[in-house]
């Protein structure tokens, strides 16, 4: 990479940076806990909208897994999910009614308030439908594994998203509050990803799955990514680009490793679609605040319409993290 | 007689104390040294808690940076307050604040009652002696190192270039041969005491602040001056990773630590409250009384390093996404591919699947979709036979196949008319196995009732896709075992070729072949190349067709299948 490029890359990492710093208005703190904060802290960054049921689940997994703090940003939520989460003891939660869309799919809100609140903390941005694992996550806890990067020097942690589906229609169980998603969407597909290189960021840029299987056959280049990197070893410097798919500055991207080796990786549990899916897909296809025009939800309404089965005969039940690693969905590296 | 412990102590100072009271109350004296990077008030109250504690004492705080002086230092001057202070002390033990004695205290005690002499030290000379991480292995005794390796990394390695480029050698003090090990020894009061008092010790001392990683050095090479009888390991269990890192213990591993029969590991996460709860409240944890083997423990360790240098072969994924030539394996298993064999024989994945027991496909390639085994629509691994997705990236496609039925035999069909983005990556490929009856392509053609316009056409188009295929397949840096026959010379002889590749895929041992593929009826086959010819189309890949009659040895439309016996 040439130093031009590298220029480029500089400088837009700052445009990324300034533009969250202005989307900072867009933001009302409902419940500021943020001086609860103790150096040693690892947070959790989400935004979230109407996500009400699945909130007590993602609390308590991501509870039991050793997170310390919660930030949330609520995109005008009207099921009462606000109140909800401002009420819980180790959420700060900032509310808006800003467009999605305009702070780029909330990259901007979070590029913000990690910047303020999470430098030199380990930070997890996840989305409330994804649950993450690691290697080990059934008997070390979350500390364990960050305390294991910080000893290799490493600061960037990568978790492809998996995406579960029940076995039958999407809409054929109810999902309850503080009921394991994985109870209804416990089935994947295990091998049919495929991996590209994004030359400008050095992230890999990975599709497949479900839904380039089912939604998006007809046109396979315009599936959704499924390479993330949710788990960072925040610096105020830093700026996620596109969701969590890539961060600068681009060294943090380098989450493979090319010459043969493994290195350890992980896993988020795409919950997307549970009985809730169909409603949300219909209701996101008319704000049109997504991605892409939203042609995400576009090929869902039109994929969901007809044969809402995304179960086939070689998809695979959800067992544990032992079952994605040997897979090959994710890996252990040198953590042993 | 007792052992005595020198503690080097710089984070987790909670885990520390209990490891120091742990072995105070197994009656060993404790010396603890304590970074100086430690602020004072955390110290002085760590102090503070200690002072219930028997035979606990503090050494002069040195600053001790990863591969500096200052550990030895650190270790020197603990030594020699353990010395002084405790007469009945025979053995020295040096560990670190996340080291976890595993066994009973009197056992080590008994076991080094045992062997009143015998210094435990881990020492090799550096010239057999490959393990050192970074290259500086004989250069780190022979050159100066005044920068940090972690603060001032670019002056260290400038400064590293400057004395190599320039040749500059220091000189090794008289008498010393350099060796190097584990920095965690265990050493007896006569060779320790020799080595803290030995009248040239300034000199060497002098000498040694100017190695690179001395911990692992210093005692290592004095032990040989002064030992009578080194036992060249540590009896301190400790894995390393592939960049020199020790690897960190945590509670999942406790059963394992407990088959380890070993003394003291390290390092032990030190959140890890079941370790510490077993190893040190349950005094009599049930280890056995064998010498110490960590057999079981290496193997895990060094597969954890296998899998971070050299990975699954075949895989690619989120975290292992190989540079051209350095996938260990290409995929992630063998493979057969046939071309022209299902267009000259009847049925042939049938038979070819009965006579290997391998999973045979169609043309996996083909333009409308993959045709899977049995028709399937969905393979292994949800992999879908949907074009436009396989297109969109053919080799992530043969190779997620290839990973998600590991363990069983692939076989599948390719020609010219399935996608051609393929061919490179299968010719490069040494798991590939690729058998190509060239020409065969003409016979659907000649099957077909198409008007002979039309068979013109195409048979031109697909003798120049196929000698494009052959170009690829010949050329020098194919990996793939590729063999080629001209349709005419594979028909003189059709069951020998078959059973090379039958062997070679190798599936049900090496028996002979029992049924043999129908070939085709090809009477008339040869004036249809000429009349190909007589159009201006010469066909060539085929080789050459008498034209009439039909060729010699071709079977007719009647022909039995036929065993051939040796």
């Amino acid at each position: 990479m040439g130093a031009w490029q590298s220029y480029q890359l500089r400088v837009q990492r700052k445009r990324w940076r300034i533009r969250a710093f202005r989307k900072r208005r867009d933001l009302r703190p409902v419940a500021d806990r943020t001086a609860d904060i103790k150096p040693s802290d690892i947070l959790l960054f989400s935004t979230q909208r109407n996500e009400g049921v699945r909130l007590p689940w993602f609390l308590k997994h991501y509870r039991d897994m050793g997170v310390n703090h919660f930030f949330f940003v609520d995109n005008d939520s009207t099921d009462g999910s606000l109140n909800y989460l401002a009420k819980q003891p180790d959420v700060s939660v900032w509310a808006t009614q800003s467009s999605y869309k305009r702070s780029r799919f909330g990259v901007d809100w979070l590029n913000w308030l990690a910047m303020k609140y999470a430098h030199d903390h380990w930070a997890l941005t996840v989305d409330p439908d994804e649950l993450f694992l690691y290697p080990f996550c059934d008997t070390r806890p979350l500390r364990a594994l960050t305390d294991w990067l910080d000893a290799s020097s490493i600061k960037s942690f990568s978790a492809m998203l998996l995406d579960m589906y029940p076995k039958g229609r999407i809409d054929a169980q109810t999902y309850s509050p503080g009921q394991n998603p994985l109870e209804i969407a416990s089935w994947f597909d295990s091998g049919n990803y495929t991996v590209q290189k994004n030359k400008t960021y050095g992230n890999l840029w990975i599709q497949g799955g479900p839904r380039a299987r089912v939604f998006f056959k007809d046109e396979p280049k315009l599936a959704p990514a499924l390479n993330k990197i949710p788990l960072v070893k925040w610096n105020r410097q830093y700026a996620y680009v596109s969701s969590t798919h890539n961060l600068l500055p681009r060294g943090l991207n380098q989450v493979y490793d090319e010459w043969g080796g493994e290195k350890a990786s992980g896993i988020l549990l795409h919950t997307k679609f549970l009985n809730t899916f169909t409603d949300k897909a219909a209701e996101e296809l008319e704000r049109n605040q997504h991605y892409g025009a939203s042609r995400e939800y576009v090929a869902y309404a039109e994929g969901v319409k007809d044969n809402p089965e995304l179960w086939c005969k070689w998809s695979e039940k959800y067992i544990n993290w032992r079952q994605l690693e040997i897979l090959g969905l994710m890996s252990k590296g040198n953590w042993a | 007689m007792s052992v005595g412990i020198v503690m080097l102590v710089h984070t987790a100072l909670d885990r520390a104390e209990d490891v120091a009271r742990h072995w105070s109350r197994g009656g060993c004296p404790v010396v603890i040294h304590v970074d100086k990077v430690v602020p004072r008030k955390t110290y002085d109250a760590f102090v503070a808690r200690l002072t219930d504690t028997p035979n606990v004492m503090f050494s002069k705080r040195h600053r001790c940076e990863w591969g500096t002086w200052g550990l030895v230092a650190a270790s020197q001057d603990a030594s020699e307050l353990l010395l002084r202070n405790f007469d009945q002390v025979r053995h020295v033990y040096l560990s670190s604040g996340s080291c976890l004695p595993l066994r009973p205290v009197e056992e080590l005690v008994d076991y080094l009652n045992q062997r009143p002499r015998t210094d435990f030290i881990e020492s090799a000379t550096t010239a057999d002696v490959p393990w050192t991480v970074g290259g500086l292995d004989q250069e780190r005794f022979t050159m100066h190192f005044p920068f940090s390796w972690r603060n001032q990394r670019y002056l260290f390695d400038r400064l590293v270039e400057l004395q190599r480029a320039i040749g500059f050698k220091r000189r090794m003090p008289r008498g010393l041969v350099p060796h190097m090990g584990s920095q965690w020894w265990c050493l007896t009061r006569q060779t320790l005491s020799a080595i803290l008092q030995d009248p040239e010790r300034d000199r060497y001392d002098r000498y040694f602040e100017n190695v690179w990683i001395p911990d692992e050095s210093y005692f290592q090479t004095l032990a040989r001056k002064y030992s009578t009888n080194i036992e060249s390991r540590s009896l301190t269990l400790s894995k390393f990773d592939f960049q020199g890192k020790p690897h960190i213990f945590y509670d999942d591993h406790l059963q394992l630590l407990r088959r380890s029969d070993c003394f003291v590991a390290r390092k032990i996460w030190p959140h890890a409250e079941r370790l510490y709860g077993a190893f040190l409240t349950d005094a009599n944890g049930a280890m056995s009384h064998q010498e110490p083997n960590p057999g079981k423990i290496d193997r895990i360790f060094a597969k954890a390093v296998d899998r971070r240098t050299r990975g699954r072969s075949g895989l690619y994924m989120q975290s292992r996404y190989p540079n051209a030539g350095w996938e260990n394996g290409v995929t992630a298993g063998q493979y057969s591919v046939f071309q022209g064999f299902s267009d000259l024989f009847q049925d042939f994945e049938g038979w070819l699947g009965r006579a290997t027991g391998a999973q045979v496909h169609g043309h996996l390639f083909a333009p409308d979709r993959a045709e899977f085994s049995g028709g399937q629509s969905i393979l292994n691994g949800a992999l879908s036979d949907n074009a436009k997705l396989r297109d969109s990236n053919p080799k992530g496609f043969l190779t997620n196949l290839l990973w998600n039925t590991r363990g069983e035999r692939q076989c599948f069909q390719y020609g010219p008319h399935d996608t051609p983005k393929i061919n490179w990556h299968m010719a490069v490929d040494p798991n590939a196995q690729i058998s190509v009856i060239s020409g065969a392509w003409a016979v659907p053609l000649f099957k077909s009732n198409a008007n002979f316009a039309e068979i013109r056409t195409q048979a031109a188009r697909l003798q120049k896709i196929e000698s494009k295929i052959l170009d690829v397949l010949r050329a020098p840096d194919v990996k793939a075992r590729v063999r080629i026959w001209s349709m005419a010379d594979f028909i003189e002889a059709p069951m020998e070729p078959l059973q090379v590749i039958i062997d070679e895929i190798g599936q049900k041992g090496l028996r002979r072949l029992a049924e043999a593929p129908r070939l085709e009826d090809l009477a008339g086959f040869g004036q249809f190349l000429q009349n190909l010819k007589n159009q201006g189309m010469h066909p060539y890949l085929m080789g050459d067709f008498p034209v009439d009659p039909a060729p010699r040895n071709l079977p007719d439309s009647h022909r039995k299948p036929y065993l051939i016996k040796k």
